[in-house]
């Protein structure tokens, strides 16, 4: 009897413990766009003509065709500062926020918990350090969850701030919480947005859709007609992943590609390796890969290696690693980005709004691919492996030891 | 034995299923990448057993195999020539994680789900910490091969799980082996007869601690640095032996049926994605699994019992 119970007990600990650790993992993929997945996975889409399957329900037809448009317009501002450009500024009057320095910034982050936001956060705190100006700069991370963000971003109103800026966790369940912020002190959101206009601007790249496309295009004109797409996904449900895989949808569809399959994997290099090899054996070959996020694309690389195959079109992203495999190997490759840059602007905008200067209501950052043609000038020997190229923060005090690398 | 059958069973008719699915898989090289993708899972489970079998948890696998890839890429920095001295280290932090698990829930006696649920929390915490979420260096190509190369066609890692596999079961034949099964089934009646029950459940996690240095030099071999790298295998772990029928709590089982049980997940796995079922199903498929084993242990087993004392 003795035996039985423990063997209960022991099973029902198991069964406990389960839940809390599923419950953190969760939180853990890092989506280098930002921080934890909002909404329930969905389900896996059924195969259609070109094998892409559904549309997202995070597709906004009105969104993609700003985001195409933004892509083929000129951006204004300083061309060697791509951090204080900005596509089709709305400037808006900020003389009611103006006061004189010093002053005191504050930040809600909403997490470091992956390489992107490591690195922008670095390059937000060189940014701050550089101006004389701020002589306080209080920053609070949420770790990835809303309810500290929440409280965060009350703590902080509370605190004697001239400018609060918030890198939400997620849109919906921050609004409020911004919203409530934005009457005490002047606001400025960035990264990920919120569902309300209180503040005074919204910095971001131009978006997912962007990122999507553009590796999907080029996919499309580096792939002969009739090709074979493995489309890797890190998990559905997220928005700023939905977008970039929607706009790639959208071009596979209008293209002579087949898609053969989209499959998620959860950011890790491992479960990477093995779906694209699982890929290879079945098709034989494969002639191109398309990747919502580059962390893991050198895994899918090697793959490819690994079978002795040669390595078809491919995108990754502006990590160090990609971008030294892309170099060595010499792939046929592109890095559409999402830029660590735009950490920087948020303080620049801050400035600007307390000394009464006009900024854009919604501040579009420039988001350029990196290709062939430039790819030297991104990859930087002695940076990490996982750095963000386009930081913008080679001209920052302290580069590189800074992020990690040596000069 | 006879306990340990249905597994095998079941593992032979998931190889089948694949078989049909994609022919492919029969060839050897085929064949052999599964045996390498599925190594490190199977070295993991077989350490497990060891904890398992003499009645105790390690759940701190996971994030012990992260912390050995992010300190090796972080030691190695691409070096050829660190690369053995820091192999060796990471079988010396194996061993000594082990160790710390084993002397807590022995010596203090505080139950292993806790201490090594704590150890799981401190190493991934004291990972985040030390890296920032973004691990730094990387390893050497050197290091890479044992994951990723071959010695002619047979991959080093399938050598690898040859070896540890008959290690294994060299050790549960053992005398060892047979006190630390005693040790599981009844830790009084162990220690009456002389068994010294906390040296050798110490000794069972050390083997765990050694399995996922292992492990993680196989999977940050095969994929490279990641932070990411161990997460969730302490489950993939106990599943990969309770689904070879070794009996949570302790006592009973074999290794082989551990390790069967481990290939068997793995091939679950590689089925559900040949038939394009998304990977977000892979931790409802592993928690059905450890459900169903349990109670189907736990129902099945007192007719058994039955019937023997009969």
């Amino acid at each position: 009897m003795l035996s039985y119970s423990r063997r209960f007990l022991a099973a029902a600990a198991l069964a406990v413990l389960t839940l809390p650790v599923a419950a953190c993992t969760s939180d853990k993929p890092a989506p280098s766009a930002s921080g934890a997945p909002s909404g329930a996975p969905a389900g896996s889409a059924g195969p259609a003509d070109k094998g892409t399957g559904e549309q997202s329900k995070f597709f906004v037809q009105a969104d993609y065709d700003a985001q195409m448009a933004m892509r083929k317009a000129q951006p204004t501002g300083p061309s060697d500062k791509p951090w204080e450009q900005s596509i089709d500024p709305q400037l808006i009057d900020t003389a009611k926020y103006k006061k004189a320095g010093p002053y005191h910034l504050c930040f809600s982050n909403a997490a470091v918990d992956n390489p992107w936001r490591q690195v922008g956060w670095k390059t937000m705190q060189a940014e701050v350090a550089q101006h004389k100006e701020i002589t306080k700069f209080t920053a609070l991370d949420a770790e990835g969850k809303d309810d500290k963000q929440i409280s965060d971003i009350a703590e902080l109103t509370g605190k004697g701030c001239d400018a609060l800026i918030v890198s939400p966790n997620t849109t919906a369940t921050l609004t409020p919480a911004v919203s409530g912020a934005c009457p005490k002190v002047p606001v400025i959101v960035f990264d990920r947005g919120v569902q309300t206009d209180c503040p005074v601007t919204f910095i971001k790249p131009i978006g997912g859709y962007a990122f999507g496309a553009a590796a999907a295009e080029f996919l499309v004109d580096k792939v002969p007609a009739g090709g074979k797409i493995l489309a890797l996904r890190i998990l559905p449900g997220v928005d700023v992943l939905e977008t970039r895989w929607s706009a790639a949808k959208v071009a596979f569809d209008k293209s002579d590609l087949q898609v053969v399959g989209v499959e998620f994997t959860d950011g890790d290099a491992a479960k990477t390796k093995s779906v694209v090899s699982d890929y290879i054996q079945r098709y034989g070959k494969l002639d191109g890969v398309w990747m919502d996020a580059g962390a893991t694309a050198v895994a899918a690389v090697e793959a490819f290696e690994d079978a002795g195959q040669p390595v078809p079109p491919i995108n990754g992203e502006d990590q160090q690693d990609f971008l030294k495999k892309w170099s060595d190997a010499k792939l046929t490759a592109i890095a559409p980005t999402y830029p660590t840059y735009q950490w920087r602007t948020p303080v620049i905008a801050a400035l600007k709004i307390l000394k009464g200067e006009q900024v854009p209501k919604v501040w579009n950052l420039p988001q350029p691919a990196i290709t062939q043609e430039n790819l030297a000038t991104y990859l930087k020997p002695g940076m990490p492996p996982l750095h963000y190229a386009l930081c913008g923060c080679e001209d920052l005090p302290g580069y590189p030891e800074k992020w990690g690398g040596t000069s | 034995m006879r306990r340990a059958l249905p597994i095998f069973v079941v593992l032979a008719g998931l190889l089948v299923a694949i078989a049909v699915v994609n022919p492919y898989f029969l060839e050897p090289t085929a064949f052999l990448a599964f045996v390498k993708r599925a190594a490190p899972l199977v070295i993991l489970a077989a350490g497990q057993y060891f904890v398992i079998v003499s009645g105790e948890f390690d759940l701190s696998v996971g994030s012990l195999v992260t912390a050995e890839v992010v300190i090796a890429a972080r030691l190695i920095d691409g070096s050829a020539e660190a690369t053995w001295p820091v192999l060796a280290l990471m079988i010396a932090f194996g061993l000594i994680v082990g160790l710390v698990n084993g002397a807590v829930t022995t010596l203090l006696r505080v139950p292993s789900f806790i201490t090594t649920l704590g150890m799981l929390l401190i190493l991934s915490g004291a990972v985040f910490l030390w890296t920032g979420g973004s691990p730094r260096g990387a390893l050497s190509e050197q290091f890479r091969q044992l994951g990723r190369g071959s010695l002619g066609p047979v991959p080093w890692s399938v050598l690898i799980l040859v070896a540890v596999a008959a290690a294994a079961v060299w050790a549960t034949r053992a005398r060892f082996g047979h006190t630390l099964v005693a040790a599981g089934d009844n830790d009084r009646a162990a220690a009456l007869s002389g068994v010294r029950v906390a040296r050798v459940r110490t000794v069972a996690f050390m083997i765990s601690g050694l399995s996922a240095a292992v492990a993680a030099i196989l999977l940050g071999g095969f994929a490279g640095v990641s932070a990411q790298v161990g997460k969730g295998l302490e489950f993939q772990a106990i599943t990969a032996v309770v689904l070879g029928g070794v009996v949570l709590g302790g006592g009973r089982g074999s290794v082989a049926a551990a390790m069967a049980g481990a290939f068997t997940l793995e091939a679950l796995f590689t089925l559900l994605n040949l038939y394009g079922i998304s990977g977000a199903l892979e931790p409802a498929v592993q928690g059905v699994i450890i459900i169903a084993a349990v109670a189907l242990g736990a129902v099945r087993f007192p007719r058994a019992r039955a019937a023997a004392a009969s």
